[in-house]
């Protein structure tokens, strides 16, 4: 309606109307195209050239017309033995680190839905892991683990008596589970923890406006048919989460794949943490190869460029939208 | 007992467990970290289980030590927190200022490409820092911006634009039409209305926008890495944390201290934040 009666009012300045919003645009969309959009697109240029560090300090200028075309960034790249098992462990912290938080997340949700006694000082406590500045949250992760001085290996000693447990450096520890003993990543497994600490209020948050959203009176009705508590959650709230559930894992999916800081700042890397991102930091500053280190950024750009498109096809077929 | 009193039972005990469980996870962390900061290193090492100080062993050292300068043998935060001002503030003042103009252009004006801008502004938010970390690491060596703040401050703002015009489009874009139609009548010009009618109305999502990219910059590891790690100068706060502790091995106390110094400034914006949000939400303009 609103729509109807701005456009009968606005067709007399429509023109100026145009080059307005140009003018004020400019800034932004140079920013932007810039800044961001011709630099990622660059990456595809920097990927096909012979380009060292060194060369860069020369103030030898990266011209894509006098490029020389090579394909030995993606045969280095691609052809180390852990090629493949860097972009699986990437997938597997991915998919656990966005999924767990998700899930964490709806619990949070479920709990806080209802007023209870002293809610309003717990719901602040829960922004606390996303809040708090990365680098505090990571080194209170290293500090409370460390296996010198550490607070958490200090009571596992007294409780149990176990010997120091490098819980951020050690590649594997042993489990046995009736009779059966495999070994468990460690390292991988703590800063997936770290992800899911750090990033369930962010899910809370989404599931929980969503969960306010749902209509009263549909619980209400399975209440009185005698539903139980587990059976409304199935058929009532769930089907009504779905979506969100579905954005928000998408979301948080897209920014662990490209996760860099909190694993480097945890682990470094090491204890079999190395993902995508990090390996490509090595590439660029460790061996001073841009070009390496942009094929590899193209692993990034590929399955995010998949995962915008699903985020895309969600968002407009449900109203759920962001 | 039927399964409904039980699930009942079951539900409410399981409610209470996990809102302890909550509380612990997120609240533990945060007592330990100021616990430890107020604690004798000598303690801590001594009797690592107990991470809080007894009544009268609480000590500010570690927060004098954050706190003096390089020169005089101490972290030099006060220097870390200054380059991390500079570079928040110029980067806030920047994406606000495109985000406003952009924004009220993309959501509030009719032209041509409209739909090609918001799309463009929709993708471009998706995609995430990283993938221009190699060309602007190229583009700023190349320069001689690397390092410098200025060249931190340009990738920030390639970092914050996206969400500032992202956010500022769909809030003015929710501002009735009518107001402006209305300033129009009275021979405002397009610019006016920005400035004294837009601007104060969408001063909640203007704070909003403002404290969420001043904490994410305050908060920014890789670009700082990439760009400032040669100078030590020029540190920002998070770089300054991680490359003390890598170069120096600093003790747990001294590190826990620099840890609340950093988080300070993010609870105080959050703090103002509210009370901003709530002000501005309170004198807005539109009564439906």
């Amino acid at each position: 309606m609103r729509q109807c009666s701005h456009n009968n009012g606005s067709v007399t300045i429509a023109r100026p109307d145009e080059r307005l919003a140009l003018a004020l645009l400019a800034p932004a969309i140079f920013a932007m195209t810039f800044l961001i959009v011709l630099p990622i697109g660059w990456n595809l240029a920097i990927a096909v050239q012979r380009v060292t560090l060194m060369s860069l300090r020369d103030g030898n200028l990266l011209n894509p017309f006098e490029m020389e075309f090579t394909l030995r960034n993606f045969t280095r790249v691609m052809g180390r033995n852990d090629f493949w098992p860097l972009v699986l462990r990437t997938f597997v912290y991915a998919t656990l680190g966005a999924g767990l938080a998700t899930l964490v997340g709806l619990w949070a949700a479920l709990v806080m839905h209802r007023p209870f006694f002293g809610r309003s000082i717990v719901r602040g406590l829960l922004f606390v892991p996303y809040v708090v500045p990365l680098i505090a949250a990571t080194f209170l992760w290293r500090t409370i683990l460390a296996p010198q001085y550490g607070t958490v290996n200090a009571w596992l000693g007294v409780l149990f008596g176990t010997s120091r447990i490098d819980f951020l450096g050690a590649r594997s520890f042993d489990v046995e589970i009736f009779g059966f003993s495999f070994a468990l990543p460690m390292a991988l497994t703590m800063v997936i923890l770290f992800e899911v600490w750090r990033y369930f209020p962010f899910a809370y948050l989404f599931i929980l406006a969503r969960l306010q959203a749902v209509p009263k009176s549909l619980e209400e009705a399975a209440i009185l048919d005698g539903a139980t508590i587990s059976q409304r959650f199935r058929y009532v709230i769930a089907p009504e989460l779905k979506g969100v559930l579905l954005l928000v894992f998408l979301i948080r999916f897209m920014s662990s794949f490209n996760e860099f800081s909190n694993i480097y700042l945890l682990t470094g890397g090491s204890g079999g943490t190395e993902v995508v991102s990090v390996q490509m930091y090595q590439w660029l500053v460790g061996r001073g190869d841009p070009g390496a280190a942009a094929a590899l950024s193209l692993v990034l750009a590929a399955v995010l460029a998949v995962t915008i498109t699903l985020y895309f096809q969600l968002a407009m077929r449900g109203r759920t939208a962001l | 007992m039927n399964r409904s009193a039980f699930e009942d039972t079951f539900f409410r005990l399981f409610k209470v467990a996990s809102i302890i469980g909550f509380v612990i996870v997120t609240g533990f962390p945060l007592l330990y970290m100021i616990a430890l900061s107020f604690k004798p290193i000598s303690s801590l090492l001594l009797n690592p289980a107990n991470p809080f100080p007894a009544p009268d062993e609480i000590t500010i050292a570690s927060y004098r030590q954050v706190l003096t300068p390089l020169s005089q043998g101490g972290a030099g935060f006060l220097g870390f927190m200054a380059n991390s001002l500079i570079l928040t503030s110029a980067t806030v003042a920047v994406v606000i200022v495109l985000g406003v103009l952009g924004g009220y252009a993309a959501g509030r004006l009719r032209f041509r490409g409209r739909g090609a801008i918001n799309f463009l502004i929709i993708v471009v938010y998706l995609f995430p820092g990283i993938l221009i970390a190699v060309p602007m690491f190229i583009i700023l060596t190349q320069a001689g911006l690397r390092p410098s703040l200025t060249g931190a401050v340009i990738v920030y703002v390639a970092i914050a634009l996206p969400l500032s015009l992202f956010v500022l489009r769909n809030y003015l874009e929710s501002i009735p039409n009518e107001i402006d139609d209305a300033a129009l009548v009275d021979g405002a010009s397009r610019l006016q209305i920005v400035r004294f009618i837009t601007v104060p109305l969408a001063m909640p999502a203007i704070a909003a926008v403002a404290i969420y990219v001043f904490v994410a910059i305050w908060d920014e590891f890789l670009f700082a890495l990439l760009i400032l790690v040669e100078r030590r100068d020029l540190w920002t706060v998070t770089l300054g944390i991680q490359q003390l502790n890598d170069l120096n091995g600093s003790p747990e106390t001294v590190l826990m201290a620099g840890c609340v110094v950093i988080t300070l400034p993010v609870v105080l914006a959050f703090v103002f934040a509210q009370r901003f949000l709530v002000d501005g939400l309170a004198s807005g303009g539109v009564k439906e």
